[in-house]
């Protein structure tokens, strides 16, 4: 250890920190330290960039992590041997991982709201986008949300009876191969491609109704096929929450099977089976492949789900997006409605089980 | 609810009742057929799946070459020569995206479970799950209107500085590439590997963590040599699953790559490479007839591969039996 491996250090270094020493013993650095290399850091990397050009909050945040990163690990190597430098090096690496992931998730969300908003309001909400052409700003997507609602409330009417009866089979009934195959197939089910869902609603219809066959309910069934092994998962977990005591004692007092799974099991556990629903719910909505591929897009509402083509909030924001100019404008302004939409069922789901649940689940 | 007694600790989960059960008359074998019946379902859905897009395909499977060549946007001398550069396609943004992905969900995990205080770490979870929650669509509109532009002065150094090697070669702006597109697929199958990985870690043997720790080993040590080797399998599975995901995504790429049909290995040159996925979704509105069938046989090849990853996903996670909780 010299005294160059120290030099790199030094711009991270902030004037306070005289600690540092060049003999390396089992002195630990000062519990502070990690955020005066992150100030000093920070600081340096503004210094640097105001030099050479232009400091943007990206560039100041980018150079001074990585200022930070070196200089802590050197220093730490210097003063704290190779063991505490790799320990630290990890801990940042490890730290800048998750800050990486919020770097999507706060971008997403404010340029969503801020672009989104521009459109967004009563009007936008509650017209459709009949007449509508050109760089006419007028128009809404009523149609959209009325089309978006109708097909995932079929798609739940279709998912959740299936949903619920499969989790109730492998939970109080399956035993042996065919339990075995169906956990297993439902778990490989979860992860089928949203687009051949599409392809399979839209093959299943035109064997049946003929190429041009095109209705609300296609992309409903192309929904549920992605929405029940959700809804079996979630609605599996829940029933074997509750307490085995439970169905031991009704069954005591001679009560049938069937009548016990449906008084007690799923009224214990119903808080969880909706919250389960809920979050389902939230996941398909926002599905956009399938219904490009089945329902499409129109102009004005259609409220009949077995007749014509239907409009749907990913599909409106899909198209608008392609066609450019205000159609961003739109696309965003539909996006911020789908994310309010997903968040608020995603709220609810909490609630529910939050205020319902019994007090022993958990 | 009247019924509510505290849990018991020895509830075998699931188990059953050692008393045998009445039959319950009619009503208990109906509802028994039905339930076991709904299960059944499952499994003639997913062979119907199977099925339907056969039939489907079969045109398009049995047509000849030149069949197949009037339709307009068939460039290719045979279905199997068209469908190619596509499962190239797919495959390299999906293992690009996994490149990704997996350190950084990986390092998110450890940090829920292991670095971040106790008592945010629940929180910190929640909120890298409202990662999933957000619309394909919506990741689409952010990837092409806000990452792009942001994206496009990195890969101008990259190209300028990296660009004798072939592969960040011939950038162009805007960064309409396959690069850009499998940054969008990392960050949209990031909350699924992240949740995987966090679950087994989690799951490490506390007595494992502890007496590394009391051995004088820095928390680091303790992660690298009791916490990582127990989650490997973990990992390797979760990594599949966020691999079946990828595979199978489409708007992100619809929305933000320009497409090619090239075996091509320039990651920053717009126009070379399609996906399977993105190519059905912006051919399909507007098909009609045997390009219908061609593209649902491109679909089918999609379903076949990622069956076949997230059945070696499930595969690895059921071999530890007492792993559960993912999803």
């Amino acid at each position: 250890m010299t005294v160059t491996d120290l030099t790199p250090a030094t711009p991270g270094v902030p004037d306070g920190s005289g600690t540092v020493q060049l003999v390396a013993t089992q002195k630990r650095l000062p519990r502070w330290a990690p955020w005066a290399f992150a100030a000093g850091g920070v600081l340096v990397a503004f210094g640097i960039l105001a030099v050479t050009g232009t400091p943007t909050i990206a560039g100041v945040l980018g150079l001074g992590a990585v200022l930070y990163a070196l200089g802590l690990t050197i220093t730490s190597r210097v003063v704290e041997g190779a063991r505490w430098a790799t320990d630290r090096l990890a801990t940042t690496l490890v730290t800048f991982a998750f800050l990486l992931a919020l770097i999507p998730l706060v971008s997403l969300l404010w340029i969503v709201v801020t672009r989104g908003a521009k459109l967004f309001g009563a009007t936008f909400l509650s017209t459709d986008m009949v007449g509508v052409y050109g760089d006419m700003t007028s128009g809404g997507i009523w149609h959209a949300i009325v089309g978006t609602l109708l097909i995932t409330g079929a798609a739940t009417i279709i998912s959740v009876p299936i949903g619920l009866l499969t989790a109730i089979y492998l939970v109080e009934y399956g035993r042996g191969a065919l339990a075995r195959w169906i956990t297993f197939l439902v778990d490989v089910m979860t992860g089928i491609p949203s687009i051949v869902a599409g392809l399979f609603a839209f093959s299943l219809f035109t064997l049946i109704f003929g190429p041009a066959y095109r209705a609300g309910i296609m992309g409903a069934v192309a929904l549920s096929l992605l929405m029940t092994p959700v809804v079996i998962r979630s609605v599996e977990e829940m029933l074997r929450l509750v307490p085995n005591e439970l169905r031991e004692a009704s069954l005591a007092l001679g009560v049938p099977k069937w009548l016990t799974i449906v008084k007690v099991v799923l009224r214990t556990s119903i808080a969880g089976i909706v919250t389960g629903v809920m979050l389902s719910i939230a996941r398909v909505i926002g599905e956009t492949a399938p219904l490009l591929l089945t329902v499409g897009l129109i102009t004005q509402v259609n409220w009949d789900l077995f007749d014509g083509r239907m409009a749907t909030l990913p599909v409106f924001a899909y198209r608008q997006y392609e066609q450019g100019g205000v159609g961003i404008d739109r696309a965003w302004a539909a996006a911020l409605t789908l994310i309010l939409i997903v968040m608020l069922l995603n709220l609810i789901a909490r609630l529910i089980s939050r205020l319902f649940s019994p007090k022993t689940a958990r | 609810m009247a019924v509510t007694s505290p849990p018991s600790t020895r509830a075998g989960l699931g188990s059953e009742p050692q008393v045998p059960a009445t039959k319950g008359g009619l009503a208990g074998r109906v509802f028994a057929g039905l339930s076991t019946g709904a299960g059944i379902l499952i499994l003639v859905v997913l062979a119907a799946v199977a099925v339907f897009l056969v039939i489907e395909a079969w045109p398009a499977l049995t047509a000849s070459p030149e069949e197949l060549q009037e339709i307009s946007w068939f460039k290719a001398d045979s279905l199997l020569a068209y469908v190619g550069p596509l499962v190239f396609g797919t495959l390299l943004a999906s293992i690009l995206a996994l490149a990704i992905a997996v350190p950084v969900s990986v390092g998110i995990a450890l940090f829920i479970s292991h670095y971040a205080p106790r008592r945010l770490a629940q929180g910190l979870g929640y909120l890298i799950d409202l990662l999933a929650a957000i619309p394909s669509v919506v990741y689409g509109l952010w990837g092409a209107l806000w990452l792009l532009p942001i994206l496009n002065p990195f890969f101008t150094w990259l190209s300028g500085t990296l660009g004798f090697i072939p592969l960040f070669a011939g950038y162009q702006a805007p960064a309409k590439n396959i690069m850009s597109a499998s940054i969008v697929l990392a960050v949209m199958i990031l909350p699924i590997i992240t949740a995987v990985s966090r679950e087994v870690f989690l799951q490490t043997p506390v007595l494992h963590e502890e007496a590394s720790l009391a051995l004088g080993a820095t928390r680091w040590e303790m992660v690298r040599m009791a916490v990582l080797p127990f989650g490997r399998s973990g990992v390797i599975s979760a990594s599949m699953l966020g691999l079946g995901r990828a595979l199978g995504e489409t708007m992100a790429v619809l929305m933000v790559i320009s497409p090619g049909f090239l075996y091509s290995l320039f990651l920053l040159k717009p126009g070379q490479q399609q996906t399977i996925a993105a190519n059905i979704a912006s051919k399909f509105p507007e098909a009609s007839g045997l390009a219908v069938s061609t593209l649902i046989a491109t679909g089918l090849a999609l379903f076949v591969i990622t069956f076949v990853v997230n059945m070696i996903a499930r595969w690895i996670i059921a071999r530890r039996k007492e792993f559960s909780g993912a999803n």
